[in-house]
């Protein structure tokens, strides 16, 4: 069982990859010289991705075809690789889900044990939540590009740097507010990183909207408006939040059960605080007129950071209560 | 949140006599203060001072951590302490700026609460006259019913329903300030809550080795180390006895704990003795008082017979040294022994003291110095034997758990040999004296605790949380309806409701609401009778969002 869901684990990375290449070749497709690319993304793998997102940035108008077919062919395949790489990530994310489901049944309990675990899961809830806004929201495809990237780059973190054997939960994790606590800390934590990804691309975008035509700039040409992006930002957000809080709550009566005390600033507890602070920085800068809506949205990322702070910074470097890391 | 830094300075109004200078500043700096600005500035500062407390060792959490940075460090540690570095929490700057942030909210909260209560007490607002700037308008067939019918349909969806003579105004979504509010002022209560514990709680930490003689009753005096809040006088501590009868563990192959289990018996004034089990994650919970499971340990039963053939028996904790195994060091003292039982007075000089590690399983072969599993598998001691001055009647304090190096240094104590023993052995050394290694005690190291404000935390927590969720997700928003009566013209329907009365309908969303397009739809088809069109409303999402998009936030 344990050794089907790294299998499981592989091949979502794969589909994953499957997905980002196509979304690439939506982006390059979507230019308006129609480009010839063989559209079949799942068999060329190295192919594809050596020549779909190098060639995106091409010309500055918006699509206006010069041959009015071979751009309605473009547009067509464009839309059939947009609809492959969606399709593609709905396959990764069940294999995704078959390989938590795997392990935890390899290890008779919930499989947010250690910190590949933890990663495991905080992506596959990005993942899952970046279906459901797809589904609400068709029209923000294209950020698809930027979060099976992500996905890919986790996945892969995890993989090859995280990995650990099963064991059991040590005595102190064997709680049933290790479900409550972590269940939650896991959900909002991949609806941050699913936030993190409109947010950076509405920076991107919005730097483009403005004129700017510098590098990571042009790489928005393509994006979803950047108020969609904003708005999607912030929705994300206030979604997450008041689950992190009650996450944090939670943690902190189970710390008064399990340490004797519900705050003792611990290194984990004390960037949780800092990363709460930090998203209620930003909600507050995003109901506040006289602060800008890029500046807003930075506070957004910064808090992203302090999560990975916590997660990678904190496990590695620091040692503290919260050392169930397994590295 | 509104922006409170927006708010104009002062009302342009006739010239008068010149404020008072200091008055003015100290308004201006309360105005500033309390600004949303201001706020996010602390706020981000907050975020930051908690930085150093992760990454330099903090007193509170793991002070032997501070004394090896001090150690490691020497130039650098002295300078940090002096600002407070290892103990960022409750430093001057720390809690400056979370005052000031709390200040800063109660100044921010204050009148918005004031203008709560007022808008809730209030009527919606009259309609503006022209519905169709608003960013929702139409046009309908007045309902049969007029005003009336209007008013019941509203009033069933819970708005909040004035009537102006033809005109409705409906407000709804209240919820949001309202949760707003009450996030803010739990915030507070939270504050009140954390200072409550740490002025009248208390909290230390003991071992308790098993058994009935060596029982623990809860006085200061008894605790190895112990903090009590600045309200909490010595005899305020509860008084319980506390004897370990068991202690149960369980270990994986690979040496990982697996489930602990203590067993004690309570007792408590005026109460019967009872026995009670407590582990890592459920504390023995007592009236004013809770018992949490840190540790465990071994406490080797060593009995010395000395060179007078008097024996005396130590029970005494071996300290775990943080490895798998249980690897633990520790130190039986016997500063009794060799008393002359003729002249009826001990030699300072021929104390004894068995130094060294006690190892639960120890390897099949040298060296002897780690442990390969937690429990007695192969228990052996592997002890260094001291002979001289112990150096305890000097007075000074010193560690019961580690020999007195000074003495060693100085000569006063000499090494008298070493030994391995397993369980059962006796070793006889050079003076004729021996040693057997009888067998073991359990131990567990307790932290007794008492927070009288962790209720009144866990309550304001929720009320945070619900304040939290009403006010992100709660919208403000406003409808207006104005019944025109027949004949009057309007160019958008006349053509089709010639004849009937009609009324003009505008939305106003004061938060950001991409959904409000389609509440006012549904709203609106259910005041015409239609509740079908409502639907097909609901289900142009597309459309609907682009026409949210414009509703722009107050």
């Amino acid at each position: 069982m344990s050794a089907l869901s790294d299998q499981l684990v592989t091949f979502a990375i794969l589909v994953y990859l499957v997905a980002m290449i196509s979304h690439a070749v939506e982006y390059a497709l979507g230019n308006a010289r129609a480009r010839i690319v063989k559209a079949a993304p799942v068999r060329e793998l190295v192919g594809a991705g050596a020549g779909g997102p190098g060639g995106t940035v091409e010309s500055p108008v918006d699509p206006a075809p010069p041959v009015r077919s071979a751009a309605d062919r473009s547009a067509g395949r464009a839309r059939l690789a947009g609809l492959i790489a969606v399709g593609a990530t709905a396959v990764a994310v069940l294999l995704h889900l078959a390989a938590l489901v795997t392990r935890g049944i390899a290890a008779d309990r919930m499989p947010w044990g250690n910190m590949y675990e933890f990663v495991l899961t905080v992506s596959f809830i990005g993942a899952a939540a970046w279906l459901a806004v797809l589904a609400k929201r068709p029209s923000l495809r294209r950020l698809g590009l930027f979060l099976t990237l992500v996905m890919v780059l986790l996945l892969a973190i995890a993989e090859l740097v995280l990995y650990v054997p099963i064991v059991p939960l040590v005595p102190a994790l064997n709680s049933y507010w290790f479900v409550i606590h972590v269940s939650t800390i896991v959900f909002s934590s991949g609806i941050f990183l699913l936030g993190v990804v409109p947010a950076v691309a509405f920076l991107m975008r919005n730097g483009y909207e403005q004129g700017r035509r510098s590098f990571p700039y042009t790489l928005a040409k393509r994006l979803p408006a950047a108020a969609a992006l904003e708005r999607l930002t912030f929705a994300l957000h206030a979604f997450s939040f008041p689950i992190f809080t009650f996450a944090v709550i939670a943690g902190a009566i189970w710390a008064e059960a399990a340490w004797g005390r519900p705050w003792g600033w611990d290194p984990k507890e004390t960037w949780a605080f800092i990363s709460w602070v930090v998203y209620a920085g930003y909600l507050h800068s995003r109901a506040t007129p006289s602060v800008k809506r890029n500046v807003a949205t930075w506070i957004a990322v910064l808090g992203f950071l302090t999560m990975l702070m916590n997660l990678f910074g904190v496990n590695i470097f620091f040692t503290g209560l919260h050392s169930y890391g397994g590295l | 949140m509104t922006a409170v830094d927006e708010r104009p300075a002062t009302p342009a109004s006739a010239p008068r006599r010149r404020p008072n200078r200091m008055l003015a500043l100290l308004r201006n700096s309360w105005r500033q203060l309390t600004s949303m600005r201001t706020a996010l500035v602390l706020l981000f500062l907050l975020a930051i001072a908690a930085i150093p407390g992760s990454v330099l060792p903090q007193r509170g959490i793991s002070p032997e951590k501070v004394n090896e940075y001090f150690v490691e460090h020497p130039d650098l540690a002295p300078r940090l302490d002096q600002i407070g570095a290892f103990e960022v929490f409750s430093s001057i700057w720390f809690s400056a700026i979370y005052l000031l942030l709390f200040t800063s909210l109660i100044g921010c909260i204050t009148p918005r609460l004031r203008d709560h209560v007022r808008a809730l007490r209030a009527k919606p607002p009259a309609a503006p006259k022209r519905l169709d700037r608003l960013p929702q308008h139409t046009v309908l067939a007045a309902p049969a019913g007029g005003t009336a019918a209007i008013v019941e349909v509203l009033r069933r969806r819970r708005w909040r329903v004035t009537v102006r003579g033809n005109e409705v105004s409906a407000e709804k979504g209240y919820l949001k300030e309202s949760g707003n509010l009450l996030f803010h002022s739990s915030l507070i209560v939270v504050l009140v809550g954390v200072a409550l514990g740490s002025w009248y709680g208390w909290h230390g930490n003991r071992l308790l080795v098993a058994g009935a003689d060596n029982a623990f009753c809860n006085t200061r005096q008894q605790y190895a180390e112990a903090q009590l809040g600045p309200q909490v006088e010595s005899g305020d501590l509860p008084a319980f006895c506390l004897t370990l009868d068991a202690f149960q563990a369980r270990f994986l192959d690979t040496g990982q704990p697996e489930f602990f289990n203590a067993t004690v018996s309570v007792e408590e004034p005026g109460q019967a003795t009872r026995t009670a089990d407590f582990s890592v994650n459920s504390p023995l919970r007592l009236d004013d008082a809770n018992v949490y499971l840190l540790g465990h340990g071994y406490a080797p039963i060593i009995r010395y017979t000395d060179r007078y053939g008097r024996s005396q028996t130590s029970t005494t904790p071996f300290l775990t040294t943080g490895d798998m195994g249980l690897t633990s060091e520790g130190l039986a003292a016997f500063p009794d022994a060799n008393l002359d039982p003729k002249t009826g007075k001990r030699d300072p000089n021929l104390q004894m003291a068995f130094t060294g590690l006690y190892l639960p399983t120890a390897p099949d072969s040298a060296p002897y110095v780690r442990s390969q599993y937690p429990t007695e598998r192969n228990p052996v001691l592997n002890l260094v034997a001291y002979r001289g001055n112990l150096g305890l009647d000097a007075g000074i304090p010193g560690s019961v758990y580690q020999l007195d190096q000074r003495q060693v240094q100085t000569g006063r104590v000499k090494q008298v040999g070493d030994k391995l023993l397993k369980q059962g052995e006796t070793w006889k050394l050079d003076d004729g004296s021996t040693l057997e290694f009888l067998g073991t005690k359990r131990y567990i190291t307790l932290s007794v605790r008492h927070d009288p404000g962790s209720g009144l935390l866990l309550v304001a927590c929720g009320v945070l949380l619900v304040g939290l969720m009403g006010s992100l997700f709660g919208r403000r928003r406003r409808v207006f309806f104005r019944v025109t009566p027949a004949g009057s013209p309007d160019p958008a329907s006349a053509t089709t409701t010639a004849g009937s009365s009609l009324v003009e309908a505008g939305g106003l969303p004061r938060t950001d609401y991409p959904g409000f397009a389609d509440e006012f739809a549904q709203l609106v088809a259910a005041i015409s009778g239609d509740e079908r069109s409502g639907e097909r409303a609901g289900t142009e999402r597309e459309g609907s969002d682009q026409a949210g998009t414009r509703e722009g936030t107050e």
